[in-house]
């Protein structure tokens, strides 16, 4: 009886570490669509950045992610997707804004919001941190310089 | 007996866990919560009033349930009462945003309320941006289905939200969306993409005007186009709509269309967009009678630069429904690290160049009055509405010094655009310095200034900040319309703020006179209307 009991908590315990980003529709600046429920980066840790052209506080973050990108992919696996909320005044300049600023995220757009609201995102720049099983294990709302140290730490610590 | 009935039940709790147990999830509860509240202080000079209440306050709280393929949502909302600023329409509190969900591989539908686009929008786009006062939801059906590889098809049966009620019309829309590269596999893994895609919006609205014959039934479509190949891109719609007398267009029957065309190009560091757009009669409502915000079944998109410093977006510009003609050119070059002119780190440079003008109506020897105007397809007038030309230099000097330069000329047609006051020629500069004196301390400069002889005169603005990451900021802010004609008016629009931010939460105190715009203080961007007083921000996703 017991040992029913212990199963049926392990099957429970089990089923909460096994968690999914939300889905919703983004898109690739070819214009095809993605779910994001296919974003995954073989169980190694993955960072969601929430970001637009015209928020200054968001692209400095995202140029500090930048600056750190290769030492950080070699010493943890890590993978940043940048989620650009640009609607379409201002999507049509993501590729290029990107391209020449040298950041080399996976970036997607999410003109209407979809993937915003999917993930409760208020305001940006807003960042996520989701472990190998999926699951959001950190989260930062607004950029000032240094964050990204914080972050970074918690990338650490998941990859250990 | 009892162990049996025990085990089965135990059994029965763990069967549909069990058969989530391939990675799927179980229930989860996630959400956000957001409110803005103010104690209002009078200001005869620049006319800020105490209304009766003395307080307001602007909340909404986000709650999303979600269980293997469902998906619950709502969203409360109270305003007690509505911010100055915001439409008082929204007094009062309700749940206005609520959904069932279902998905699998091919299908999903929604019912309740929801939000969608097609295409860039120019026939459908149902969005919110509380920041804005914006939200124009449709309550209603939803299907989306994926019947194969890269054929998208969306359809929907709504009305839209104005306030806690809903609007009198019934949308009806279909899109479809095509993925060449994904349908046909000889495409699969060539380097030109391609994506087609169109859509058609009915709305309804029974015709109870005693005076026109009004059509109850009005038609949008458009078309559209995505092509890739490597670094080059250009991307297309263009939409028609017929027959749509309207409290916008003066009640006239002519047919409205929009083209919007995108062209992108990048190589090594430098990049390059080109936007062209025509606009001629196209607000497209889901009630003729409605204005401003209200119930906007289409979204048309200012082919102009979102400006973030307050007073380069001193003079911002939002497309004109009733017809304009424009087009926008950016490029990019970053001068490449440890070279002579990038310095150790590179240096960004960003030119970009926008013109709007009216297009060119025909009034005279129209066989129909109720058509209210000929023009030619692209014929565009001499009327200026706006122009903008800027450069950006950003650049990092060393680990901890970094700089931004901006230097912008703008002409804005305020006569049209806000029906009074001529054509408005403003320079703006901008200096923004920031400084890391320790690790996790960073401090600010900023300093702007706008010269025009028209409006308001000449302004200077100065912000200094200071961060401590991860948790806190204190910033201190002052705009000075020192070249106001009227002595009176050289106020100082000064604020003082302080914040603190943990994890997906954020709280922020301020005290000050904001004038109209987009402000973007310790790390985030909105749109704020003109007040005086102290107001406080609490922000949490969970």
């Amino acid at each position: 009886m017991k040992s029913l009991l212990f199963v049926t908590l392990v099957f429970f315990t089990l089923n909460l570490s096994a968690q999914q980003i939300p889905s919703a529709d983004v898109k690739k600046m070819s214009g095809e669509t993605v779910s994001t429920s296919t974003f995954q980066n073989d169980g190694k840790p993955m960072v969601i950045s929430f970001w637009a052209t015209w928020c200054k506080p968001c692209v400095k973050e995202l140029n500090a992610y930048s600056d750190n990108y290769e030492d950080w992919v070699e010493e943890t696996g890590v993978k940043i997707i940048a989620i650009s909320i640009d609607d379409t005044r201002s999507s049509g300049r993501v590729g290029p804004y990107v391209n020449a600023r040298g950041w080399e995220f996976d970036v997607y757009l999410d003109e209407n919001a979809n993937f915003k609201r999917a993930m409760n995102v208020p305001n940006v720049p807003h960042t996520f941190l989701i472990d190998g099983n999926g699951k959001i294990v950190w989260q930062h709302t607004s950029y000032v310089e240094g964050d990204e140290e914080e972050l970074y730490q918690k990338i650490l610590e998941l990859a250990k | 007996m009892r162990k049996i009935i025990l085990s089965i039940l135990i059994l029965a709790c763990s069967l549909p866990v069990m058969s989530q147990s391939d990675g799927k999830p179980v229930g989860r509860l996630t959400g956000n919560f957001n409110m803005e509240a103010w104690y209002y202080l009078k200001d005869s000079v620049i006319g800020t009033e105490v209304p009766p209440e003395k307080t307001l306050m602007n909340a909404y709280g986000n709650f999303r349930y979600e269980y293997g393929n469902f998906t619950a949502g709502l969203r409360f909302e109270g305003y007690l009462n509505t911010l100055q600023g915001f439409e008082k329409g929204n007094d009062g509190t309700g749940i206005p945003y609520r959904f069932l969900s279902y998905k699998n591989d091919e299908l999903q539908f929604t019912v309740g309320n929801f939000y969608d686009q097609f295409g860039n929008g120019l026939i459908l786009r149902a969005w919110e941006d509380k920041n804005l006062g914006y939200d124009n939801a449709f309550e209603g059906v939803h299907v989306k289905y994926n019947p194969y590889k890269g054929v998208y098809l969306k359809g929907l049966y709504g009305r839209q939200r104005i306030f806690f009620e809903l609007g009198d019309g019934i949308v009806r829309g279909f899109d479809a969306e095509f993925n060449l590269n994904e349908i046909f596999d000889t495409l699969s893994s060539i380097k030109s993409r391609l994506v087609i895609g169109g859509g058609i919006v009915s709305k309804y609205q029974k015709d109870e005007n005693l005076q026109y014959n009004l059509p109850e039934n009005v038609a949008a479509f458009a078309g559209r186009f995505n092509y890739k190949r490597g670094m080059f891109g250009l991307k297309g719609e263009y939409a028609h709509k017929i027959n749509d007398p309207s409290a916008d267009n003066n009640l006239i029957y002519k047919d409205g269309n929009a083209l919007l065309l995108n062209a992108t190009w990048s190589k090594g560091t430098f990049g390059v967009v080109l936007d062209g757009k025509w606009v001629d009669n196209m607000s497209f409502r889901s009630d003729y009678k409605a204005v401003e915000k209200n119930l906007l079944i289409n979204y048309l998109p200012a082919i102009t630069q979102n400006h973030t410093y307050a007073l380069a977006a001193m003079y911002p510009y939002a497309t004109q429904l009733t017809g304009e003609a424009g087009v926008q050119a950016e490029l990019y070059y970053r001068l490449k690290k440890k070279s002579l002119l990038g310095g150790k780190y590179g240096t960004l440079i960003t030119l970009n160049y926008s013109r709007v003008h009216d297009i060119e109506r025909e009034t005279e020897g129209l066989s129909n009055d109720t058509l209210g105007y000929t023009d030619q397809f692209l014929a565009i007038s001499d009327e200026l509405l706006y122009d903008d030309f800027n450069l950006k230099i950003e650049r990092k000097f060393t680990k901890k010094f970094k700089a931004v330069l901006v230097a912008q000329h703008v002409s804005y047609n305020k006569q049209i655009i806000e029906g009074k006051g001529g054509i408005v020629y403003a320079k703006t500069g901008v200096l923004d310095l920031s400084y890391r004196l320790m690790r996790r301390h960073t401090v600010r400069l900023e300093q702007q200034i706008l010269l025009t002889e028209q409006d308001r005169g000449d302004w200077y603005s100065a912000m200094v900040e200071y961060t401590i990451s991860p948790h806190w900021f204190f910033s201190l802010m002052d705009q000075y319309n020192y070249g106001n004609e009227d002595k009176d008016l050289r106020v100082h629009y000064y604020t003082v703020g302080m914040g603190y931010n943990k994890g997906g939460n954020r709280i922020q105190l301020n005290f000050g006179k904001q004038r109209e715009g987009i402000v973007c203080v310790g790390g985030v961007c909105r749109q704020v209307p003109s007040a005086y007083g102290a107001y406080v921000t609490i922000s949490s996703t969970f």
